[in-house]
């Protein structure tokens, strides 16, 4: 594969292939941040990618007292999914599972978006008859009592229906702890950029997938082009000097977004260099005929 | 630009209907056009001319210099995106009916003031009159939606059938504060006397001052509500002491159980 080389890091001259998604997002605040992070951790659980999960999930960032709408610490959530009902249904379910019995918490709206999703409007019926509303500024919020105070819950949460799922990066290095090193600073600054998630356990993945499998009904397998362990028996991608591969997957709210991410995930590569971090970056596509979002790493270089 | 000036040239003699005075209605008049607008409601004719001196501004934005508590309606069904000050007082039903836009009077208003109101932002820094937000006869409930800021004191029967929105009262308040409230919240720095929050159905009426509500008010102790604080954070640019007032520890006193019982009122614990 042609390649470009900043700062001894090898860069392919290849894309990341991205699909549309809708997304949505939630303001959680607690009396702590402990609590503040706990339920946003939790809601984000078992939510890495829509094939085996209701929806894509992470935490976008933390909300200090003076940003949140109640003056509480809190935590900006983003969720994705494959259309605006998908998402919906993920969210009114983890709401209810995870926020609605989290100690402390209440729950805003994080958008305006296209729609509106019923989150609290939805949630208002376990206060069984005893629940508050409460209307300011054009909204209603949901006083539900609970056994350690109320929930609070805005009754509608905007969703966006264009947003942008399955921005990537291949990392690749010499052996784990380096690549690792490289890939742990590439999620450390996508997670400044705003509006955008990586959902996968602490931003990366490291099971990439092809389309297709040899056993009959599963729709996907092991990316064996990219398994360091593979590379003298498959149609290997790797070079001789890669020994391991991770994997970035970025969710975001716009097509602009999730290319901010990708460019501070390279920067942030390139930064650590090829003798403590990584030696070659790549990115996943299906050759440009699935996803209308194509983003190429030559443009999105430092 | 600046906004379009109403000065008033000398003190009215009857009460005037100023309800034709919204700059939805002014849009498009020519100042000559808006001076011919008949304002008396006695047989004694009284044209804007007469009592205005007007001076061309945008009309989106009206500013009234000097005022009169014989001002009626003004300000009645006010769209949103406009705007009225004015510079004196204000007399019965300021803001009657209006469904956004913002309102500000420096002086006093008079009764019935937001009566019926659904959307918008009225602050009136001086008094407000009996029947703050409250229905006309016969009308089934008060203010539905909203924002009113009172900084001086109201008159009896405030929030009278609220059925939405919010109420900031600085001052004290007359006899039977929020009674007959269907929902909605009311805040109240001063006192108040009488019958509190009397057959309130699911208003919230957070009072800066404990009394005893009687026997239908039932005590249900101390809590840190977050939703006071996310009212505390909202209310803080119209009024600092309301936002004080929502962000302490607040008890709770359910009610009224004669009626509905869904309704509240909350005390500094």
């Amino acid at each position: 594969m042609p390649q470009l080389t900043r700062k001894g890091v090898r860069i392919d001259d290849s894309f990341a292939e991205a699909f549309p998604m809708a997304g949505t997002g939630l303001v959680i605040t607690a009396p702590n941040r402990k609590w503040a992070l706990t339920a946003a951790q939790v809601m984000t659980g078992y939510a890495t990618s829509v094939i085996g999960c209701d929806c894509e999930a992470g935490v976008d960032c933390e909300l200090s007292p003076k940003e949140t709408p109640d003056g509480r610490p809190g935590v900006r959530v983003l969720a994705f999914g494959f259309s605006p009902k998908a998402v919906e249904k993920a969210l009114v379910n983890r709401v209810g599972q995870c926020l609605l019995t989290c100690p402390g918490t209440a729950v805003f709206s994080a958008m305006e978006g296209d729609l509106k999703i019923k989150v609290g409007d939805s949630m208002r019926q376990f206060g069984d008859r005893w629940q508050i509303s409460k209307a300011l500024d054009g909204k209603r919020y949901w006083r539900v009592p609970v056994m350690d105070g109320e929930f609070l819950v805005e009754g509608q949460v905007g969703l966006v229906k264009k947003c942008v799922g399955g921005g990537n990066l291949l990392v690749m290095g010499e052996d784990w702890e380096s690549t690792m090193r490289a890939t742990e600073a590439a999620v450390a600054a996508i997670g400044e950029v705003a509006d955008a998630i990586t959902p996968f356990p602490g931003g990366i993945v490291r099971s990439g997938s092809k389309v297709g499998s040899k056993y009959k009904g599963m729709n996907a397998s092991t990316n064996d082009a990219y398994c360091p362990t593979l590379k003298g028996v498959t149609n290997s991608a790797l070079d001789p000097d890669i020994g391991c591969v991770l994997e970035i997957v970025i969710d975001g709210l716009t097509d602009a977004v999730v290319a901010d991410a990708m460019r501070a995930g390279i920067k942030a590569i390139v930064t650590i260099g090829p003798k403590e971090g990584a030696k070659r970056i790549g990115a996943g596509n299906y050759g440009g005929k699935l996803g209308p979002f194509h983003y190429h790493l030559k443009d999105l270089l430092p | 630009m600046k906004p379009l000036l109403f000065t008033l040239r000398h003190a009215p003699t009857q009460r005037l209907d100023l309800s034709p005075l919204t700059p939805d209605r002014l849009i498009g008049r020519a100042l000559k056009e808006t001076e011919a607008i008949e304002i008396g409601t006695t047989e004694v004719a009284i044209k804007v001319g007469d009592l205005f001196k007007l001076r061309s501004g945008d009309p989106r934005a009206l500013h009234f210099e000097g005022g009169s508590e014989h001002f009626d309606f003004l300000g009645q069904k006010l769209l949103p995106g406009f705007s009225i000050h004015v510079e004196g007082d204000v007399g019965f039903g300021l803001a009657r009916n209006a469904t956004g836009g913002r309102i500000t009077v420096a002086g006093d208003a008079g009764p019935f003031a937001a009566s019926g109101m659904s959307g918008g932002h009225v602050a009136i820094e001086g008094d407000a009159g009996d029947f703050l937000c409250g229905p006309l006869a016969g009308e089934i409930a008060g203010m539905s939606g909203g924002r009113v800021i009172v900084r001086g004191n109201v008159g009896a029967r405030a929030g009278d059938r609220l059925r939405r929105g919010v109420v900031v009262i600085e001052g004290d308040a007359g006899a039977d504060f929020g009674a007959r409230a269907i929902a909605g919240t009311i805040i109240l720095n001063g006192k108040a006397e009488g019958r509190i929050g009397y057959l309130n159905r699911r208003a919230s009426l957070v009072l800066a001052h404990s009394v005893d509500f009687g026997p239908t008010y039932v005590d249900c102790g101390a809590h840190n509500f977050a939703f006071a604080k996310l009212f505390a954070r909202a209310l803080a640019d119209d009024s600092r002491r309301a936002a004080r007032l929502l962000s302490q520890r607040l008890q709770r006193y359910a009610g009224d159980t004669a009626v509905y019982g869904k309704g509240e009122i909350l005390t500094p614990a």
